[in-house]
């Protein structure tokens, strides 16, 4: 859930956000659907917003009992600790983590590696042929490759990568398999898809097309264009291993 | 009343606000007396080994533990690291001894081809033992977060996850329970062993 102002928001392409409700009450309804992790991304991440972001995190984690993993705006191990005392359970690093790969290890060292997520937002830069990491919610390109950047993250202690295809997120056309079987090649540590999800079908390439461990999405969850349970039994149908 | 044990190690928050949530009144301490007065106890814990017992022992708590346990008969559910520390030791960066509460040894999870170390996320359990107050554990999933797990003999084991290796998921010794899983962030069938824990094995 992109978190805006205290609000669920979702755009397309990370552009054009439009109100989808609270987030207590949507992650409360998304846990009697039956889903398996929640993520809260401040995707506006003010430093005025940042209490507004703990007392989403603090109503969420008193009504719903999953995992949740908030990020945003995050720069110091002590944001990290404020997040996880007001109930979260994992710590999502993105553009802090460009701009000082230390905060991954020192995370990761105070909390545990488990508790570090690097979330990456990846753009295709067609003309030099390379997956390009961009911070910022997007807005900014940074030169580097995502593959790459994958493997040293990990390397600095991340537990787990959020990987968001920029080129794919909202338009609802499919997950981005190649980037993710790049990514399943080089690294060990756990790695959620997102970004493109239209279909159940979608869901069943990513799983079986990749080694991806999870896959997530937001707006054919938050229109109710594909439920949960549904999802989930497709899924099973189709022999993937799911809860 | 149940008391969390507070002793630094971890997120005990998430804990409290499930009994919260359950409408169960839990109090978090680590005053001894208040320990031993206990109708149930909580051993929470995330991190490693070694320096949880550490804590643990800076505090004064593993003989108010034990006494509590063994001569009271209070209950105990150790959750995750608050469960591996109810076992004889753990190799977890060195060698530990743990609360000796059951019998047993923590181990580190062989890496497996496609498994992957840590295990996180969602395992299915199955179960071990029907005589118990948790059978409605049979084939629900729960959440699990950990690099290392606990051998110990077959009849202390409740329920166990296949990893690999078959992980004891939820064991128990008599008045002395523990979970290998996050009961705080499984869902409504984490929140049913919190409370069956405080309603039915706790009087």
């Amino acid at each position: 859930m992109d978190v805006d102002n205290g609000r669920v928001k979702k755009g397309i392409n990370f552009v054009n956000l439009v109100d989808v409700g609270d987030p207590a009450t949507i992650a409360a309804e998304y846990e009697k659907q039956g889903a398996d992790e929640l993520v809260f991304l401040d995707i506006t991440a003010t430093n005025q917003e940042r209490s507004t972001m703990k007392d989403v995190v603090e109503s969420v984690s008193s009504q719903v009992f999953m995992p949740l993993t908030v990020g945003g705006g995050i720069k110091s191990v002590s944001d990290m600790q404020k997040l996880l005392r007001a109930g979260a359970d994992k710590i999502s690093l993105n553009s802090a983590a460009v701009a000082n790969p230390s905060l991954i290890t020192e995370g990761a060292k105070k909390f545990g590696n488990q508790c570090i997520v690097v979330a990456i937002d990846v753009k295709r830069n067609v003309k030099a042929g390379y997956y390009e990491v961009y911070t910022h919610g997007g807005k900014t390109a940074t030169g580097i490759d995502a593959l790459k950047w994958a493997k040293k993250v990990v390397d600095l202690g991340a537990g787990e990568l959020l990987v968001t295809s920029m080129d794919k997120d909202g338009t609802k056309s499919g997950f981005d398999i190649k980037l993710y079987q790049g990514l399943s090649e080089l690294v060990d540590v756990p790695i959620i898809a997102s970004g493109g999800a239209g279909t159940s079908s979608d869901f069943i390439d990513v799983f079986q097309k990749s080694t991806v461990d999870g896959a997530l999405a937001a707006s054919v969850f938050h229109y109710g264009e594909i439920t949960i349970p549904d999802l989930k039994q497709t899924l099973k149908v189709q022999g993937v291993n799911v809860r | 009343m149940i008391s969390i044990i507070d002793y630094d190690a971890g997120n005990t928050f998430n804990v409290i606000k499930a009994f919260k949530y359950l409408g169960i009144e839990v109090q978090l301490t680590d005053n001894p007396e208040e320990i031993l007065k206990s109708s149930g106890l909580i051993l929470p814990g995330v991190g490693a080994f070694g320096p949880a017992k550490r804590s643990l022992e800076k505090k004064g708590l593993i003989n108010v533990i034990k006494n509590a346990v063994l001569d009271k008969q209070i209950p105990i559910l150790g959750i995750c690291l608050g469960m591996q520390m109810l076992f004889e030791k753990s190799n977890e960066y060195g060698s530990h001894e743990g609360l000796e509460l059951i019998p047993g040894e923590i181990i580190v999870i062989p890496e497996k081809h496609g498994l992957k170390v840590p295990q996180m996320g969602w395992n299915e359990n199955q179960l071990k033992k029907n005589e118990t107050d948790f059978a409605f554990i049979a084939n629900e999933y729960t959440y699990f977060v950990h690099s290392y797990y606990a051998i110990c003999d077959q009849q202390y084991l409740i329920s166990t996850v296949d990893y690999g290796v078959e992980i004891p998921a939820m064991v128990q010794n008599k008045n002395v329970f523990g979970a290998q899983f996050h009961p705080e962030k499984s869902g409504d069938v984490g929140l049913n062993i919190l409370k069956t824990f405080s309603e039915k094995v706790v009087k």
